[in-house]
């Protein structure tokens, strides 16, 4: 094959006539400020700024600079880590500005997202790291001031001196406190003497974003650099001929090569990449016999439900002496299906393999773990991989992989230049990693005065893991108790997607501890209060979860929404523990010219101290609304191993007119913050199908809602 | 290939491309303009829309030939500083979470607003309906173009 040589700069005859001579490719710059006021690049700034600590540098012209190491992409780290590390600083937030630190384990220790388990684990170091350089800036106020430093206080950047009435910029003492030995046990801030943290802080990347400056790993472009995508196998299949004829002669593709089973096509910019992959023709064939579809997946879910080996996840007493005694048997099997994450920035990343190491650049939720795929590529040394994150267009789990970044590389090394590598939609929806196709079976016993004496739960996932979360409540609430797990080893490739497992599992058990609700003649509130009062009265085994909290946000919903006293309206109750967040939802539907219309859905949230509200209430709402979109709309199905759905007009996802009022609301206490960005998507589902059913009598037992046959006599969608 | 001049954001440009070739691409591969974002590439979700004189096209299916004499104005040319009512609305709301829609969602609302600057909510999630958020942003756009509309007026 024959490497059509050309650059960049040939290619772009490019001539601004009017308005300033002749452009000839382009450059980024950063820019990160929060602040309108920009002056200082962020190059300058860091010319000049005295480094702390890993997160902390000040400038003696006053500017605070704070690094964030996680990956954003939309959790909103890159405003409330630096708002912590200010606030025990008592930095002057208009000078702050941050910058999204490169992966460097020396500096940090956990530079991923996922998990929602940001916060928890950096709470501290963060404040740590405020905290300690605001003592160096005092130490070193009291020797310039000559005053013992029990007469200082710190205020917006500022040393302050009571006697004297003296201040002291934290710019102007940059360079001295530096100098200081580095203070080991610093006080911390009381809760109540917050200045920053408890405020709206609005995004600090709004300016850059809105004005559409690059942030993003597509925006990504070097000299020199060359664009590749990727055509790659149905799952189960490998290649079995390629005819790269016709995809050849696209004018602008310069090289196309097979890697593994995937075919690379490279050329200078996007479009003749898009138009070659559609000319390319590869034949593909099964690697071991049969291909997968979705009526495959039945008919395994059906079988391993009733004679699969199931790994026993939790036992407590004895549950076949709990159901031969029980009153009343209430049993439903819910499944969902799989879904592909869609961000709505696709996979991309960009990769240069060098002579001694690797440069990467692009969006990834580990950065770690694209570094070691990057060094075992191009056989190098890790320390020799450089990560340069970029902001994420969304990830919602699929960025946790590396994949993507695997390519970049391959493709680099092979054609030995800098490449980035872009995946359509069509890629990225049949591309894998999918949300696990679930299917659980409940079954509860009731004893003659309505008492859950038993609950079983068996779970068959496709390539889920352990698809149950065992010690989730009600755990802890029965005295017999059966909790099972089986994994079906499929061809597809599966991934956490938001909430792994409890985006579905929450849904099916809040919507089946409604039916047991029902049928013990219990109001759903009361019956989770008492499944509650019982796992703090007289626990059975271990308990995994607060029963306090979880209770408070449950009392909190029911006020907010006025839980059992509005007239013609459905309530649906859901509360759920993830995360080490507790979410309590209620979703209310109204019947309208027959047609059951979800008007609202009230969350209340305990994840502890509220370190952004504004950030927060974006997390609980987009959760919701992800929650609410992927039960009500989405759907994927397979034939001869690959999805039916490819992009957006056939795989659904929420619009604007689908969406009702949503009201969060949050706990008020002091406990250390936990993570938001995944805790509020999993009770979503559950509140809006029982509050169907308590509006129109259907239970809904699978997703996506609006293809199943209880709701096909309904005209259910778009607000008028 | 053939040449072709465009006129976008006040500037005329002259670019050499496959007819082919849709404006979101000459956008962000030969111009660097890359507020203007790919995500699905048929027209379904919004993320490219740019103003072809007035109205909010998607970039991703209009081929470059096709565009001849018409004004193009990106997010990058919406205003000169940023302060385009429905940037300073989308600030003051606070409206991202991870971003990547917004440009779209605003170069809809700019259309929206250009023909009814006072639009009622109906017609807000209307006009904005073309536009997919996978973070679930929508409330606070709704809020935003709202909020903008009460600039301007
Ligand atoms: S990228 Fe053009 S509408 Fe989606
Ligand atoms: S803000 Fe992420 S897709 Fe809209």
């Amino acid at each position: 094959m024959k490497t059509l040589k050309t650059n960049r700069r040939d290619f772009l005859k490019i001539a601004a006539t009017a308005g300033g001579g002749l452009l000839l490719g382009f450059h980024f710059t950063r820019c990160d400020s929060p602040s309108k006021m920009k002056v200082v690049t962020d190059e300058e700034l860091m010319a000049q700024a005295v480094n702390y600590n890993s997160y902390l540098s000040i400038s003696p012209d006053g500017h605070i600079v704070i690094f964030s190491p996680n990956p954003e992409l939309g959790q909103n780290i890159k405003t409330s880590f630096p708002m912590i590390v200010a606030e025990e600083l008592d930095a002057d937030w208009s000078k702050v500005r941050v910058m999204q630190a490169f992966l460097d384990g020396e500096k940090y220790d956990r530079q991923v997202t996922g998990g929602s388990g940001a916060m928890p684990h950096s709470w501290e170091r963060l404040r740590k790291a405020g905290a300690t350089a605001r003592m160096m800036l005092m130490e070193a106020a009291a020797k310039r001031l000559d005053v013992d430093i029990s007469e200082l206080s710190t205020e917006k950047g500022q040393v302050l001196h009571s006697g004297s009435k003296k201040k002291i910029s934290y710019g102007d003492l940059a360079k001295d406190a530096a100098q200081l030995e580095v203070p080991e046990d610093v006080p911390l801030k009381k809760v109540k003497d917050f200045k920053i943290i408890g405020t709206p802080i609005k995004n600090v990347d709004n300016k850059a974003m809105f004005t559409g400056k690059p942030l993003f790993g597509l925006d990504i472009y070097k000299e020199g650099m060359m664009n590749a995508m990727v055509k790659r196998p149905p799952f189960g299949m490998k290649i079995k001929s390629v005819d790269d004829e016709e995809a050849k002669k696209v004018s602008g593709v310069t090289e196309i090569f097979t890697f593994g089973d995937n075919v690379a096509i490279v050329g200078i910019s996007t479009w003749p990449l898009m138009k070659a992959k559609q000319k390319l023709k590869v034949e593909y064939e099964p690697k071991n016999g049969k291909l997968e579809s979705s009526e495959m997946h039945n008919q395994l879910f059906t079988d391993l439900m009733k004679n699969g080996k199931a790994q026993v996840m939790r036992k407590d007493g004895n549950v076949n002496s709990a159901f031969r005694g029980a009153a009343k048997v209430v049993s439903a099997e819910y499944q969902c299906p799989f879904l592909s994450h869609s961000p709505m920035e696709p996979m991309n990343f960009y990769a240069h393999v060098k002579a001694d190491g690797v440069e990467l650049v692009g969006p990834t939720q580990t950065p770690d773990r694209a570094r070691s795929a990057a060094a075992e590529i191009a056989g190098v040394d890790v320390e020799k991989v450089s990560v340069e994150m970029t902001r994420l267009g969304g990830g919602f789990g699929r960025r946790l992989r590396a994949d993507f970044v695997e390519e970049a590389v391959s493709i680099s090394k092979k054609i030995g230049a800098p490449v980035k590598v872009t995946w359509s939609r069509e890629d990225d929806i049949t591309g894998g990693a999918y949300r696990p196709a679930v299917r659980y079976r409940f079954e509860a016993a009731l004893d003659k005065d309505n008492k859950m004496i038993g609950y079983k739960l068996r779970g068959v996932g496709m390539n889920a893991g352990n698809c149950t979360r065992e010690n989730n409540f009600p755990s802890g609430s029965v005295d017999n108790l059966l909790i099972e797990s089986i994994e079906y080893k499929s061809d597809l490739t599966t991934n956490a997607w938001r909430a792994p497992i409890t985006n579905f599992l929450a849904f099916a058990e809040q919507s089946f501890l409604d039916e047991v609700a029902e049928a013990a003649g219990k109001d759903p509130v009361q019956f989770r209060y008492e499944l509650l009062d019982r796992a703090k009265n007289k626990p059975v085994g271990e308990i995994h979860y607060d029963i306090d909290r979880m209770r408070g946000v449950i009392e909190l919903v029911a006020d907010k929404c006025g839980w059992g006293q509005k007239n013609g309206v459905g309530q649906g109750l859901s509360v759920y523990f993830s995360h080490r967040s507790y979410v309590a939802q209620v979703a209310e539907v109204r019947m309208e010219q027959g047609n059951p219309v979800l008007e609202r859905i009230y969350a209340a949230t305990d994840c502890g101290i509220v370190v952004n509200p504004t950030g927060a209430d974006q997390q609980v709402r987009g959760g919701m609304v992800d929650g609410m979109g992927h039960a009500m709309f989405t759907n994927m199905t397979f034939r001869d191993g690959a999805p039916t759905q490819k992009n957006f007009d056939s795989y659904r996802l929420i619009r604007m007119k689908e969406v009702p009022e949503i009201e969060v609301h949050f706990v008020d206490n002091e406990i250390d913050p936990t993570g938001l960005g995944e805790p509020a998507l999993p009770p979503t589902g559950g509140a809006i199908s029982n509050a169907i059913y308590w509006a129109t009598g259907k239970r809904l037992r699978n997703q996506p809602f609006i293809e199943q046959e209880e709701l096909k006599e309904y005209k259910i969608g778009q607000r008028a | 290939m053939a040449n072709y001049n465009l006129k976008i954001n006040g500037k005329s440009y002259q670019v050499d491309v496959d007819e082919d070739t849709p404006l979101l691409w000459v956008l962000r591969d030969h111009l660097g303009l890359v507020g203007t974002k790919y995500s699905c590439g048929i027209a379904q979700c919004g993320a490219c829309k740019v103003l072809i004189k007035d109205d909010a096209v998607p970039a991703c299916v209009l081929p470059v030939s096709q565009v001849g004499e018409d004004e193009v104005t990106t997010i990058e040319g919406l205003s000169e500083s940023g302060d385009h009512p429905l940037q300073e609305a989308w600030n003051e709301v606070d409206v991202a979470q991870c971003g990547y829609c917004q440009a779209g969602q605003i170069m809809a609302a700019a259309a929206l607003l250009k023909k009814n600057p006072a639009p009622s909510d109906e017609e807000v999630m209307d006009a904005m309906n073309g536009n997919i958020c996978r973070c679930g942003t929508y409330h606070r756009i709704k809020e935003a173009v709202l909020l903008a509309s009460s600039k301007i007026k």
